[in-house]
């Protein structure tokens, strides 16, 4: 138990933020060139060509789609079955950050929110953001690595409906929102969606539900067809790719749900840009570490 | 949709000639600005060392490195431009720039200058970093080095592109009439969803 060696923890955390950012995963690449397909706006095929030629080339060069290397985020499960040191592996996690951006070498994106002096070693007080959660039938260590990008982070909502407001009132917030947002979030990207819990945990729902693969639905049948509904009309509105126009907005629409007060009927969007980048690993006891998305 | 291949500096009459939803590629230079770039040169009033007269400018704050004293780019991407705005009249009048090279739009008052002096808004695609850095040849200068990654880069670029015009000299604006062809289709879709 107490042979665990944590720098395994680091090493992969930094290779994580790394292969983000370099490696599309394929779910976000077959649904790029499925929208791309589908696309009918020269315009807008014109900028799908050019979005499937940065993922080529980042795979040919071993380089970064996106030079927003965002800020890190930390999706962590930590298997019961195992002693996993849980302050050892905040640290690493720290550590691991800060020596991707070192070694790669990439832009830190992380700055002071009042000074604004960037540490360049893309962490700091709060950073990287750290989810924890715990699986009781596993004995690893998964981590699910998100580099968020600013562009679609900056157009973020959240708001507090009231129960009277009804489903309605969620639906049509989701959609002003996508609208309101326009170009910036470099659409088409997932929209992630939060809904019940606390103010606080609906923006996290949102931002759990940008961590799955594209068009990987809630297994609630309710909410996967609302899914779609909302997925029917982002597309409807003809944002388009860019936000130059065109039939593809949105590669898909995720909710995640939690329970919420009696009173209370809160909903956050979380918005990600086209390339979707997140990177897997999951370590076992023994040392050995497993890759995926 | 025209297809347009130009060479830097760009002439006001190649810039006039250029419609939004039109596609460009160009050849020559291009220069690399950024917020802090821009709050240097206009607020803390510093001219800049170079003629930026017909040039293209960038909203980029690139990752570049040195090597034996040359930089060199790792990865040169493009940010939003809206946080640029109030720069970019300034820039077309007294400097000359005749393309503003960004993603997500400019305002209204960013247009008048385009329209008054001949320039344009080119939309890059977001996000598609490697692709940009794959079509610049040489990083040439860096000038305001000091301020690097929001310092005043000279990019030597190939075949740079697509651009979208986005914003012409004519008032033209794609993305605000993408948005006004959205909110004439949103009573239907609200209609469809069920929340009209």
């Amino acid at each position: 138990m107490a042979s665990f060696d944590y720098r395994i923890v680091e090493e992969t955390a930094k290779q994580l933020y790394i292969r983000a950012l370099c490696d599309l995963p394929p779910d976000v690449r077959e649904a790029i060139k499925k929208a791309a397909a589908r696309e009918t706006q020269p315009t807008a095929k014109e900028v799908f060509k050019a979005m499937l030629a940065a993922i080529d080339i980042a795979d040919e060069k071993k380089t970064l789609v996106c030079q927003d290397t965002g800020l890190p985020i930390y999706m962590v499960k930590i298997g019961t079955g195992f002693h996993w040191d849980g302050a050892e592996i905040k640290d690493r996690l720290y550590e691991g950050a800060k020596r991707a951006t070192q070694e790669f070498p990439f832009r830190s994106s992380s700055t002071h929110p009042l000074t604004r002096v960037n540490p360049q070693t893309s962490v700091g007080q709060g950073l990287p953001v750290v989810y924890w959660d715990f699986r009781k039938e596993a004995d690893t260590l998964e981590i699910l690595m998100i580099p968020k990008g600013s562009g679609s982070e900056n157009m973020s909502s959240m708001k507090m409906f009231i129960p009277a407001d009804g489903v309605k009132a969620l639906k049509k917030f989701i959609l002003d929102a996508f609208v309101a947002a326009g170009s910036n979030p470099c659409p088409p990207g997932i929209i992630g969606v939060g809904i019940g819990g606390t103010a606080d945990l609906v923006t996290r729902l949102a931002k759990e539900a940008i961590a799955r693969p594209v068009g990987h639905r809630n297994p609630d049948p309710e909410i996967a067809k609302m899914e779609l509904e909302l997925e029917d009309a982002i597309n409807a509105t003809g944002i388009g790719p860019m936000g130059l126009g065109g039939d593809i907005s949105t590669l898909a629409v995720h909710i995640e749900t939690a329970y919420t007060h009696i009173t209370q009927n809160p909903v956050a969007v979380n918005t990600q840009c086209w390339p979707a980048r997140r990177a897997r690993a999951t370590i076992h006891p023994n040392g050995q570490v497993e890759h995926g998305y | 949709m025209a297809r347009v291949h130009l060479q830097t500096p760009f002439s006001e009459e190649a810039i006039r000639q250029l419609r939004v939803g039109d596609i460009v590629h160009f050849d020559g230079t291009l220069f690399g600005i950024r917020d802090l770039t821009q709050i240097y040169m206009f607020d803390q009033k510093h001219e800049p060392p170079v003629s930026l007269k017909g040039m293209p400018c960038i909203h980029t704050a690139p990752s570049l490195k040195k090597v034996d004293g040359k930089w060199a780019p790792i990865c040169v991407g493009t940010t939003t431009s809206y946080r640029m705005d109030r720069f970019t009249p300034p820039l077309i009048e007294k400097y000359g720039v005749r393309a503003i090279i960004g993603k997500g739009g400019l305002y209204e008052q960013s247009l008048e200058a385009m329209k008054k002096f001949g320039a344009v808004y080119l939309a890059i695609v977001g996000g598609a970093a490697s692709l940009e850095t794959q079509q610049i040849v040489e990083v040439e200068q860096v000038y305001w080095e000091h301020l690097h990654p929001e310092a005043l880069y000279q990019f030597r670029v190939k075949d740079f592109g697509p651009l979208t015009v986005a914003m012409d000299s004519h008032g033209n604006n794609l993305y605000r009439e993408v948005k006004a062809e959205a909110m004439a289709r949103l009573p239907e879709v609200y209609r469809k969803l069920g929340v009209a």
